[in-house]
Order: structure tokens, then sequence, then C-alpha cells
């Protein structure tokens, strides 16, 4: 493995459920707010998709809620870099977040109905538990600003939501 | 009898001229409805205070539905007797139940 330990972990999202490992070097500030903002970014991606391809009411709407969720908490975060004046600075696990992310949107932009649908949603199950289970064990300890850290603890809370959600809709599709 | 979660001045005030409706307040937090279940009668209001940054509704099936905006409030008045469960459409797993008695 020539993976750094962040990419490693990152690489974890999207292709396996297994728990996450904690990384050995703990990113800073600068980069828990980088992989935030990716993490927002790519399920608002996501969930634009989906509102245009799915004919599945619960679908669009589940879809809807996290378009709109994920860009609240994305306007708290750009908010609050700006009042603590940090600049988010990229790193290997928002870059393979993106790129995952990427791979993730070509495969789901293959498929149709309740293919799509299916993907979708088992995907945004997983996606979520990922996300909750890094910002649990990585991001939230290793953030050092109170109020970064307060930011992370409520988006965790609206992401824990968030996975019960989809997979009740989950559950609803099958 | 009026609901124990009201202030003590205000119950006693209302307890005296019942004829005045009350404002029951829930507070929105991080996703939950607190408290989570009240005790209302007809023609009383509730009022939800979202602290969240995120919109939320309350919603009964078939019933009522109140918008709730990002740190803002929203409120119903109460029109019918009975039990209620509520939940918000955006995030389905919060849920909150009213006792409206006649």
């Amino acid at each position: 493995m020539f993976m750094r330990p962040t990419a490693a972990l990152a690489a974890l999202f999207f292709v396996s459920t297994a728990p996450l490992a904690l990384a050995a070097d703990k990113p800073t500030d600068p980069q828990i707010a980088h992989i935030a903002y990716t993490a927002d970014t790519i399920d608002i991606e996501a969930a634009k998709l989906a509102i245009k391809k799915s004919k599945n009411k619960e679908v669009v709407d589940f879809a809807k809620d996290m378009e709109r969720d994920h860009e609240a908490v994305n306007k708290q975060a750009l908010d609050l870099v700006k009042k603590l004046k940090v600049t988010p600075e990229d790193n290997d696990t928002s870059k393979a977040l993106a790129k995952a992310a990427k791979e993730e949107r070509a495969k789901l932009a293959k498929l149709k109905g309740a293919a799509f649908d299916k993907a979708y949603i088992e995907n945004e199950v997983a996606y979520h538990k990922q996300v909750n289970g890094a910002l649990e064990t990585l991001l939230i300890p290793s953030a050092s600003n109170a109020e970064l850290k307060s930011l992370l603890e409520t988006g965790l809370k609206i992401f824990q939501g968030h996975q019960q959600h989809a997979e009740h809709v989950a559950g609803m599709l099958k | 009898m009026r609901p124990l979660l009201l202030a003590p001045a205000l119950a006693l005030a209302l307890s005296a001229s019942p004829a005045f409706a009350a404002t029951i307040e829930i507070t929105i937090d991080k996703l939950v409805f607190s408290p989570a279940n009240v005790q209302a009668k007809v023609g009383d209001t509730i009022e939800w205070t979202n602290k969240d940054i995120l919109a939320h509704t309350a919603t009964v099936k078939g019933g009522w539905d109140v918008m709730i905006p990002a740190k803002s409030t929203g409120k119903v008045t109460l029109k019918a007797a009975g039990a209620v469960d509520y939940f918000c459409r955006f995030h389905p797993n919060m849920k909150g139940h009213v006792e409206v008695a006649p």
C-alpha cells in the first residue's frame, strides 16, 4: 500500500461497510473543514442527480431533503471558516472522497428507473454510515476549534437522521 | 386540569380564567422536539421554536402541516380534540405527540 492512512481511510467510503480504522495522522482544522465541505457537496450532487432522474416520490422527496439540509450545513460551514479566517485545505481524504464520488455518479448515471432508485438509496445509506463513522471517530475528536467541533457534532446529528431516513426509504423500495 | 408543563403562575392564571387559550412552547434542537409529548386543550396554540440551521415541519398525517423555518418559529391553533402524532416531513425520524382535551 502506497496510500497514506487518510487516503486509505477515504478509500473505504463507498466501497466497504467495514468499520473505519482510525488514521494515524490526525487532520488539521483547515483539512477537516475541507473534508466536511467536500462530503456535503458530494451528497448535494448525488441528490441533484436523483431529483432529475427518479420518478419515485419517496426517492425524490428524500433527495430534496438531502439537498436542502446539506446546503444549509455547507452555508454554516462557509460562514464559520470565514469568521475563523480559516482557509479550507485540500488533502488526500478530500481527494479520495471526490474521486470515489465521481465514480459513483458515473455508475448511477447509467442506471434507470427502479434500478437507479435502489442504487441511489443504498449508496446514501452506505455513504451516511461512513461519513458518520468518520465524524465520530476521526473528524470530531481531531477538531481543535470549539465552534468547528460543535458544527461537526450538529452535522453528525443531522446525518444520523439522514441515515435513518435513507434506511427507511431503502426498506420501502424492497 | 391544566398541564403540568406550564409555568405555575401561568397555570394558575389559566385555571382561574379557563376561557383564555394557552400557548404551549416546544423547542426543536438538533432534530429533537422537546418536550416530545404535550397536553393541550382545544383552542390552545402550540408554538415551535426551531434552533436548528435546518427547516423543519410539524405534520400530522391528514391534519395540520406547520412549516418551521431554520432559526425561526411556527405555530398551530388546535381545533379538534383527540391525541395526534406528528412528525417532520423533512426528517421523518423526528416525532412528537399532542393530547388535545376538549
